[in-house]
């Protein structure tokens, strides 16, 4: 290329990298609503949080309660569970969490946690499994005490949502 | 394109074609010079298109009953199958309409892979088939969520969570395709919307298909180019139109047996059952048509790295074209390769059967072990061959073989021609 020529920026240059760029701009602000439009709309949003009774629920036992369309254990862990799921070291796990981090201090025996196995969401069993906590059916993921991945192709522990005692028999969830 | 010039015979006639040059096209349709040899293998093209219309047909049909909510979904379909008029015709056309698809294009596919045509110059057909392929597994999946039944909402919940293995924004991305916290109403009216858009792209893309297919022409069992039109080609009108009328037959039979005598053997029973978030069924499996690569899925003992072997089965076909290093193209002078082709297609059904048990013990061995040939045989064993194979000698036309009845002949021919 003459050297003079690659020097020279013409008026029509200006012109045609402003309506290029001018057009960018354009374009992606009328993309962004319809890509945003696919996000969780203000109605799901308002589902955000569930207050439950948990005043029923012997030592042992747990229950299932649906937050934002996903189900939540609610487990009440007997002192010989908690002892087990603190027994274990932390380099057992493939996702290294201590128990204690799990719950909230003072309410040990309440593990609360959402009931999705962290590998393709599917609803894992409860007392099943190699590690007497959670299995999973769809791809085999075993879960311990503390719903922490011991074996298989789950990549975490189960999630502890944001949750809060509103009082000695009620959890608020979200 | 057009061999000749066609000029219509009547004046309203060529007044019209002179303005839009629809009489022109239809003439290159029927006229169109194929290779004479084609043999049945061949007819799934049009069976496929077959397939496609009637899914777009009975669809358009369904839909004027659905209710697409996750509240009435499933009602609605149960609505479809007693209430409405032949409601159980269409439905279970429609739901055997879509096997009855992935089973005439895995014949297709397989038909391609073992004559070699793929190969040069028809490379990008095969790539526009590989996008129509794509495209029929989102509209199939996306087509079973909308009966709203366990296998629906938990088939959709596994895949729509592959998108979550991608690192640092994969949960951002499977809550944007959900519209909410977990696979619910807002995920079941978008998948219908797309469910009834898709048919209508893979129309589009079936239009660029058939336009790049005649270009070159048709690949033929013997791999070789052709003249066309010459001794070697018949006219696509009335010679192909029949043969593929009459394999389009022969198909129906089939989809019929399958619509009036087992119309639920190819689903699975849990999906009679209403959508529940709070239980999993025991064992999911998705539709057939998708297993084997289910099956290399739940082969990798990784996340992120089984959901990418996944993918990276379905993209490595697109580079095929460029992996096969023979130059000739039909399996039917390639010794060899014609050996690999059959272990490839026992590997594939070996596979689709360990994806439809479960995973574990001797079946998480076998799917492990059939991944790993998957995978050799396009990176490795494809361009291997290529190389080292000492191909049969390939006819110089069509005529030849057909006429003798063999390809000896051709053989015997060189050899005298060097005495």
């Amino acid at each position: 290329m003459d050297k003079s020529e690659k020097k020279t920026t013409t008026r029509r240059d200006f012109l045609f990298t402003t309506s290029y760029t001018v057009g960018a701009v354009g374009l992606g602000a009328v993309i962004w609503p319809l890509v945003d439009q696919m996000n969780p709309d203000k109605a799901q949003k308002a589902l955000a949080t569930t207050e439950v009774d948990i005043s029923q629920i012997e030592p042992g036992k747990s229950i299932t309660v649906l937050w934002r369309g996903k189900p939540v254990f609610l487990k009440r862990r007997t002192q010989e569970e908690i002892l087990e799921a603190r027994s274990v070291s932390l380099d057992e796990l493939p996702h290294p969490e201590k128990d204690e981090e799990r719950v909230k201090s003072g309410k040990d025996e309440w593990l609360v946690m959402l009931g999705v196995c962290t590998h393709l969401g599917c609803v894992p069993l409860s007392n099943k499994g190699d590690y007497k906590g959670w299995f999973c059916p769809c791809h085999g993921s075993h879960y311990d005490l503390s719903g922490r991945i011991r074996k298989g192709p789950a990549p975490k522990n189960m999630e502890i949502p944001k949750y809060e005692f509103v009082d000695a028999n009620t959890i608020k969830i979200g | 394109m057009s061999e000749h010039e066609y000029v219509p015979k009547s004046k309203a006639g060529k007044w019209f074609n002179d303005r839009l040059p629809l009489l022109s096209l239809a003439s290159h349709l029927t006229d169109y010079p194929t290779p004479k040899n084609l043999n049945y293998w061949w007819t799934f093209g049009g069976i496929l298109t077959f397939c496609l219309l009637t899914q777009i047909i009975t669809g358009i049909v369904l839909a004027m009953h659905y209710v697409a909510h996750a509240d009435l979904a499933f009602a609605s379909v149960e609505h479809i199958m007693r209430d409405v008029n032949y409601g159980w015709l269409i439905r279970y056309i429609h739901s055997n309409g879509a096997s009855m698809f992935f089973l005439a294009v895995y014949i297709h596919i397989f038909r391609s892979l073992f004559y070699g045509s793929y190969k040069s110059p028809r490379e990008i057909i095969w790539i526009i088939g590989l996008m129509i392929y794509l495209l029929m597994m989102a509209a199939a999946f996306m087509g079973y969520v909308l009966p709203w039944g366990q296998m629906s909402f938990w088939g959709a919940t596994v895949i729509t969570n592959l998108f979550s293995a991608i690192p640092l924004v994969g949960d951002s991305i499977t809550t944007w395709l959900w519209g909410a916290y977990s696979v619910d109403n807002p995920t079941l009216t978008r998948f219908f919307s797309l469910h009834y858009l898709i048919p209508f792209l893979i129309l589009g893309l079936v239009v660029l298909h058939i336009w790049a297919l005649h270009i070159p022409g048709n690949n033929n069992p013997v791999g070789i180019d052709i003249k066309k039109p010459s001794k070697d080609t018949v006219p696509f009108h009335p010679y192909i139109t029949i043969k593929d009328a009459f394999a389009l037959l022969l198909f129906m039979i089939i989809f019929a047996g399958f619509v009036f005598f087992a119309p639920n053997v190819l689903g699975h029973s849990d999906n009679y059952i209403q959508a529940n978030p709070m239980v999993t069924p025991a064992h999911i499996v998705p539709e057939w048509y998708l297993l084997p690569f289910y099956a290399i899925l739940r082969s990798v003992p990784d996340k992120l790295g089984g959901v990418i072997l996944m993918f990276s089965a379905i993209f490595i076909l697109f580079v095929l074209p460029w992996l096969d290093t023979s130059k000739v193209r039909s399996a039917v002078f390639r010794p060899i390769y014609r050996q690999f082709f059959w272990i490839l297609v026992v590997d594939v059904l070996v596979l689709g059967y360990v994806g439809a048990m479960p995973a574990e013990g001797i079946y998480l061995v076998l799917a492990r072990v059939g991944t790993i040939y998957y995978f050799l045989h396009f990176i490795v064993i494809l361009p291997v061959v290529g190389y080292l194979e000492k191909t049969e000698p390939v006819p110089l036309s069509i005529s030849e073989p057909v006429l003798t009845g063999s390809a000896e002949y051709s053989m015997a021919k060189k050899d005298n021609e060097k005495i």
